[in-house]
């Protein structure tokens, strides 16, 4: 199935079940007409979360930058002594 | 009876005359010791700087049948130079990575492990992991790159973590497979491999990896960008 499908199919039953608990007035239906308007609020808040948590804990490595140069050293002295330009840069 | 395998390295090139000479070194450092058969396939675009000069230096130092050399004559695009590296390829596997050394070749022996261990079809670095992580990027390319992901994760639901990175490992009939329906460009088109990979069932595996971004001050992600990249979720969210 396409994926596009799929989301379509979640909302579809989402909003069954949000009808139905219109109908049947378990919750006051002032509360109820808001639901989907909570569930917005709540996806774009978790979102936030989600990017905040993530770049708070986004990982980083600086040393790799300090390992790589020693490679680069490396590459660019066997290279040389064998004839490959590996000339100012 | 054990196939032995052989990795096929598809390297694109432009304007890469030292950097793809300390990758090859690189490669070869990491792969010889450990005994895997493996080429390297630089594609060069045409480059003016004197790369394909560099890669046959390399190539009289380390053999024409580790390092081939498949040039086009102009700057033709990423998707069509993976294709291009792809006819030249004997290997049964084909690593696609970046020349300008952002993709460390230390990490191919894990890649090559992790294959052989899950026996996936597709193993992709991934920068956020942990184990993984990248230097280099300021907070609002942090702040970009998190938002984008976690956008593209709540749309597609891809089953990788680090969709647009483009150090891969490929089984080489699998990558045929998905690169022959991929239209898109630039790094959009690395997520519609990885999206559409992930649709058709092919059983995707994560090795982290470190990015070092050696292109520091680019301005990689303008507002311009931005707008690609959400036209590209669409249309990856639509026709995938």
């Amino acid at each position: 199935m396409k994926h596009v499908l799929k989301i379509f199919s979640l909302l579809v039953v989402i909003s069954a079940l949000w009808i139905g608990l219109l109908q049947a007035s378990i919750i006051p239906q002032s509360h109820t007409w808001l639901l989907p308007i909570y569930f917005i609020v709540s996806l774009g808040c978790y979102g936030l979360l989600m990017v905040g948590v993530g770049l708070m804990r986004f990982p980083t490595c600086p040393q790799e930058a300090l390992l790589l140069q020693q490679d680069i050293g490396e590459a660019k002295d066997f290279l040389k002594q064998r004839g490959v330009d590996v000339g100012s840069e | 009876m054990e196939q032995k395998n052989k990795y096929s390295i598809i390297v694109p090139t432009y304007n890469e005359r030292l950097n793809i000479a300390l990758i090859v070194y690189l490669i070869f450092k990491h792969l010889r010791s450990r005994d895997v058969d493996f080429e390297i396939i630089v594609v060069d675009d045409g480059s003016p700087d004197g790369t394909q000069e560099v890669v046959k230096q390399l190539q009289k130092l380390y053999g024409e049948d580790h390092i081939l050399l498949r040039p086009r004559p102009k700057k033709l695009g990423l998707g069509t130079a993976y294709i291009h590296g792809l006819k030249h390829a004997s290997g049964n596997f084909v690593v696609i990575m970046d020349a300008d050394l952002s993709h460390h070749p230390k990490y191919l022996p894990s890649f090559i492990k992790k294959q052989l261990e899950t026996g996936a079809s597709i193993v992709t670095g991934t920068r956020y992991s942990k184990g993984g992580g990248v230097h280099g990027w300021n907070l609002m390319r942090k702040l970009t790159s998190r938002g984008a992901n976690v956008l593209a994760q709540t749309l597609l639901w891809p089953g990788v973590s680090d969709l647009t990175g483009s150090f891969r490992l490929y089984r080489k009939s699998v990558l045929e497979d998905v690169i022959s329906s991929c239209v898109s460009k630039g790094y959009v088109f690395q997520m519609e491999m990885i999206v559409r990979a992930s649709r058709e069932g092919y059983h995707i595996e994560e090795v982290p990896i470190t990015f070092v971004d050696r292109v520091f001050g680019s301005s990689k992600l303008g507002g311009s960008e931005i707008v690609e990249y959400l036209k590209g979720l669409v249309y990856l969210l639509v026709t995938t």
